[in-house]
């Protein structure tokens, strides 16, 4: 990968995302998999990018948010009520 | 939650069904939560633009016109209340992102050419170091210029499609596209520095067990 190795390395890496998410036209689809099956730096590659994606898929937050206190569910609930009522109103 | 679900609660709080109220809330408050934690950097600022988010989505739920909408809608009140939020503390300069400074570094061998990359063979399946990476994870996405955060956590994180996003941030599918790709590179990066830096403890012998 990279200028000193292969100019189609470097075009292949711009597209990766959207090879990755399936949202390569049918032409330039095949041309990056026509290259990946050439060029095992640009697989290995690849496969860490689509990796970096898996863990922000799993993702699960350490800490979530603090109980719902009933002052601010009261607030939202009023704001909820009163949305409802200007509806029937209007 | 799926789209189906939320579609379905928005309906329901529409017709004004008032026992969708409390799970609408659970739901939207842990999502806007995570999005604007990783957004503004500060927990207490979250908790803030969570209810900020959704006292204006109920004060504004009948101009929801598309229930099948309603997690674009969300985010893009979310997405305003985190840059309401931003304005009141440190300003970041805008940065872009260039391709090139994530091109791997090369090094032939003969004449084999290989990249200089970590092992990431084990991931994200080792759960024990898929835990350890979330705090990498996390330093990553703050360390991400604001702009190119939004989308990675829009389209990465809550799964929106490069449509929704795009609504969302009132930018192009384009941009959209160009911003997550190079997101996603940085953290990448970032991600293949920790792993090469070989600051993990070895796993032990058998494997690890789940948890």
């Amino acid at each position: 990968m990279a200028s000193q190795h292969d100019e189609n390395c470097r075009g292949v890496f711009a597209l990766l995302s959207d090879y990755l998410d399936l949202e390569l036209p049918p032409d330039a689809c095949a041309e990056v998999e026509t290259h990946l099956a050439d060029c095992p730096p640009c697989i290995e590659f690849a496969e860490s990018l689509r990796k970096t994606v898996e863990l922000c898929r799993r993702y699960q937050p350490a800490e979530p948010p603090e109980p719902l206190g009933q002052q601010a569910r009261g607030e939202l609930l009023a704001a909820y009520q009163k949305m409802l009522a200007g509806r029937k109103t209007a | 939650m799926e789209h189906g679900i939320e579609t379905d609660l928005a309906r329901r709080l529409m017709a004004g069904d008032a026992e969708a109220f409390d799970r609408f809330v659970e739901h939207f408050r842990a999502k806007v939560f995570q999005y604007s934690r990783l957004m503004c950097g500060h927990r207490e600022d979250a908790e803030e633009v969570a209810q900020d988010t959704l006292l204006k989505v109920f004060e504004s739920f009948d101009q929801l016109r598309e229930p099948e909408r309603v997690r674009q809608w969300v985010f893009r009140i979310a997405k305003n209340a985190c840059l309401m939020k931003r304005r009141k503390s440190v300003f970041a300069p805008a940065r872009e992102l260039s391709l090139d400074e994530f091109l791997p570094a090369t090094s032939a061998n003969g004449g084999e050419v290989r990249i200089q990359i970590a092992d990431w063979s084990s991931l994200p399946d080792d759960q024990m170091q898929q835990r350890e990476m979330k705090g990498v994870l996390e330093a990553a996405i703050a360390g991400l210029p604001e702009t190119y955060r939004s989308v990675v956590l829009l389209r990465d994180m809550e799964e929106l499609s490069t449509a929704e996003t795009a609504e969302i941030l009132d930018v192009t599918a384009d941009v959209v596209k160009t911003r997550l790709h190079r997101g996603r590179l940085a953290l990448r990066q970032k991600l293949d520095a920790y792993l090469r830096a070989g600051k993990r403890p070895a796993a032990p012998a058998g494997g690890i067990g789940g948890g």
